[in-house]
């Protein structure tokens, strides 16, 4: 009985223990930074990190037992993978951010690429020249299309496996939306490139093309979360429909749909904000253009993130000015992407029928 | 309520007929869209396949190069393999790591928003991962990891062969990709962590356990599965990410295995968005060949991963 008391009570860490810990590998940090790199803050801060999970073990080794070791040694970690993880994410931002900025102007938001001589003479004497908005217009334009075609189709077919659906057909389509979820973007723009030979013959780009690799990319996504929520819908209410003789499909349209509106608007959403930032496939349907083309039937269309990449890869003349542009246009694409995001969980959250809140 | 009284039940009310004929159309329209899944399913094998032959089945030396498909795509699959292999070593740990964290470390307050954090991550573009990987990660490396490698390590054959000083590196590219993948895995395993029944948990601190314990005992074994397939899911996203490669790997041709050279395999999907823009004819018909290959590739491993995540889940139950 007492050995068990006082190995409950036994020795534990105090906070000044930590402490002193801390510091301890901060003054190794130093120590290793030196004797190895030079002494500079960034090292002494990284040698820092990699040391203190080991000094954790080895204190607590000494002063406590094994098992509480080893506990402090996984919390210790786990916490540094989570720091890990956060920096490259803070990094992106920041860059993006910092690097966006400087082109983010109006001359960004309304101009095109079709740069005269005298845009570019005035790009040579460092000026800011050149925009993307025929990139937003084409991005517009293109996700607009995916949405058309992937909205409904995912709707009505997550309308079928829920409600109408029975048996083999069901299982097909159920397993046959998750490979299409596993389909890589870029063989998405190439079938919707194999489509549209057949039509319109080798070499066309169109915004339709994209709009439909898009769609492959975006139907599972609308699919999935739309069956999740039509599930959702107690049976009550269908059954205490179908009891005031409603047919069935008025059912759906009046009882279930409605019940169930909040979760397929944020799950559509957030399906576009998963494809508006695609660009393989748009790389191989829809190319690029100089100008706005709001034909989507006819002709290449510059979109964001093409238009990001080749600003980046290809910026011309001088360097700079177009991977400026590149960086604003990223920039754009991040806050679009942030925006529909937050968009779809407000959206869930505001129109979530009252009692299920 | 069965089915016949449901229909019997219709047929009688006011609405009878047109009731009954709503719901055909209704019934119509939703069974006519998932059996478009399927026609487009097929579709993307039929059509990929209708372009991707001519290139398969051509003259060598037709091609530039003059190489078969074989010896084309292989060098291709090579690196794709291995790009999304280096991806899931770096990102698996740290995937699980920053799951446990979330869901049994991190207060709880705290864990909602982190959560978010790493969904938003997920929907950031690769493109712009792409270009922050060249512009902050590839010169931050080359500076200071790779030539360190290069001196110190070199007997490994992952590290041979002279140091990048472009940064532009197989190890770049799998690190920008684990980045990328690295949310789908914390996402799915954070669910299955979150799901670890209370019951399970509370017994094993009843027993004594430390946290580190209870998690070795009730977490993990309830979250193997669903851990592995989220991996997977991972793995397959790294084999098909297009973009973040192509801006950041500086490619040649052949099987290299040094990660810290400018001499690096390509993968099939970076080689694609590379090449497709300004190509015609059969080449364009042997790039949709590669997608081809590509695309069987990643449905086997994505089957694989449901199949792991089915096992897993029957196993749980029972």
């Amino acid at each position: 009985m007492s050995t068990l008391a006082t190995s409950m009570t036994s020795r534990r860490m105090s906070n000044q223990g930590h402490v002193a810990v801390g510091l301890a590998t901060v003054a190794v940090g130093f120590a290793v930074s030196a004797a190895l790199n030079g002494l500079s803050p960034s090292w002494v801060i990284v040698w820092s990190f990699m040391l203190y999970p080991i000094a954790v073990y080895v204190s607590s080794r000494i002063l406590e037992d094994r098992r509480q070791a080893t506990d402090r040694l996984v919390r210790v970690s786990v916490t540094l993978a989570f720091v890990v993880v956060v920096l490259p994410l803070a990094s992106l931002v920041w860059t993006v951010i910092r690097e966006g900025a400087a082109r983010f102007d109006a001359t960004f938001l309304t101009g095109n690429m079709r740069l005269t001589p005298e845009d570019l003479a005035a790009q040579n004497g460092g000026e800011a020249v050149g925009g993307a908005f025929h990139a937003m217009v084409g991005t517009l334009i293109v996700t607009s299309v995916a949405a058309l075609i992937a909205i409904p189709l995912g709707l009505f077919t997550a309308i079928y496996l829920v409600e109408y659906g029975r048996g083999r057909l069901v299982k097909a389509i159920t397993s046959m939306v998750d490979v299409m979820t596993g389909i890589p973007s870029i063989v998405a723009g190439l079938f919707s490139y194999a489509l549209f030979v057949l039509i319109l013959g080798p070499g066309t780009r169109t915004g339709l093309a994209g709009g439909v690799a898009l769609s492959v990319l975006m139907t599972p996504v609308v699919v999935r979360s739309a069956e999740e929520m039509l599930r959702l819908v107690p049976n009550e209410l269908r059954e205490a429909s179908y009891a005031l003789g409603v047919p069935r499909w008025k059912t759906i349209v009046k009882v279930v749909l409605p019940t169930a509106i909040a979760g397929i608007l944020t799950g559509s959403t957030l399906a576009i904000a998963r494809v508006i930032g695609e660009t393989a496939p748009l790389l191989v349907t829809v190319g690029l253009a100089q100008e706005t083309n709001l034909n989507p039937f006819d002709g290449r269309m510059t979109t964001l993130p093409v238009y990001t990449y080749y600003q980046y890869v290809q910026p011309g003349i001088p360097t700079d000015a177009g991977q400026s542009r590149a960086w604003a246009a990223a920039l754009m694409l991040v806050i679009i992407v942030a925006v529909l995001f937050t968009l779809g969980r407000v959206l869930a959250r505001v129109l979530q029928p009252k009692g299920m809140r | 309520m069965t089915q016949s009284t449901i229909e019997s039940a219709q047929g009688s009310g006011v609405e009878g007929r047109t009731g009954r004929f709503g719901d055909r159309i209704f019934a119509g329209l939703s069974k006519g869209a998932g059996v478009l899944i399927l026609v487009t399913l097929a579709g993307v094998a039929l059509f990929l396949f209708r372009e991707g032959y001519p290139g398969i089945n051509v003259d060598p030396s037709e091609m530039d190069g003059s190489d078969t498909f074989i010896q084309y795509v292989g060098p291709l699959v090579f690196g794709t393999i291995f790009a999304a292999l280096i991806a899931l070593a770096i990102a698996a740990p740290l995937a699980i790591a920053v799951a446990l964290f979330i869901s049994h470390y991190a207060p709880r307050r705290v864990a909602r928003t982190l959560g978010y954090l790493i969904d938003l991550l997920a929907a950031i573009p690769s493109v712009v991962f792409g270009i922050w990987g060249i512009r902050v990660l590839a010169p931050l490396l080359a500076q200071n990891v790779y030539p360190w490698l290069g001196d110190n390590a070199s007997f490994i054959p992952l590290f041979s062969g002279s140091a990048s000083t472009s940064g532009r590196t197989m190890l770049t590219a799998g690190m920008v990709l684990a980045v990328v993948i690295l949310p789908i895995i914390t996402a799915i395993s954070r669910e299955v962590f979150l799901q670890t029944p209370r019951l399970h948990e509370e017994a094993s601190l009843a027993l004594g356990a430390t946290k580190w314990e209870m998690i070795r005992q009730a977490v993990i074994p309830y979250g193997r599965s669903g851990v592995i397939s989220g991996a997977m899911l991972g793995l397959g996203r790294a084999l098909g990410e297009t973009m973040a490669v192509a801006i950041i790997l500086s490619p040649s041709d052949g099987y290299f295995w040094s990660i810290i050279t400018n001499q690096n395999s390509n993968t099939i999907a970076s080689n694609i968005a590379l090449k497709f823009p300004e190509s015609s004819g059969l080449e364009v018909n042997r790039l949709i060949a590669t997608g081809l290959v590509l695309f069987v590739i990643t449905f086997g491993v994505n089957a694989l991963a449901r199949r792991v995540a089915a096992a897993g889940f029957s196993g749980a139950d029972g």
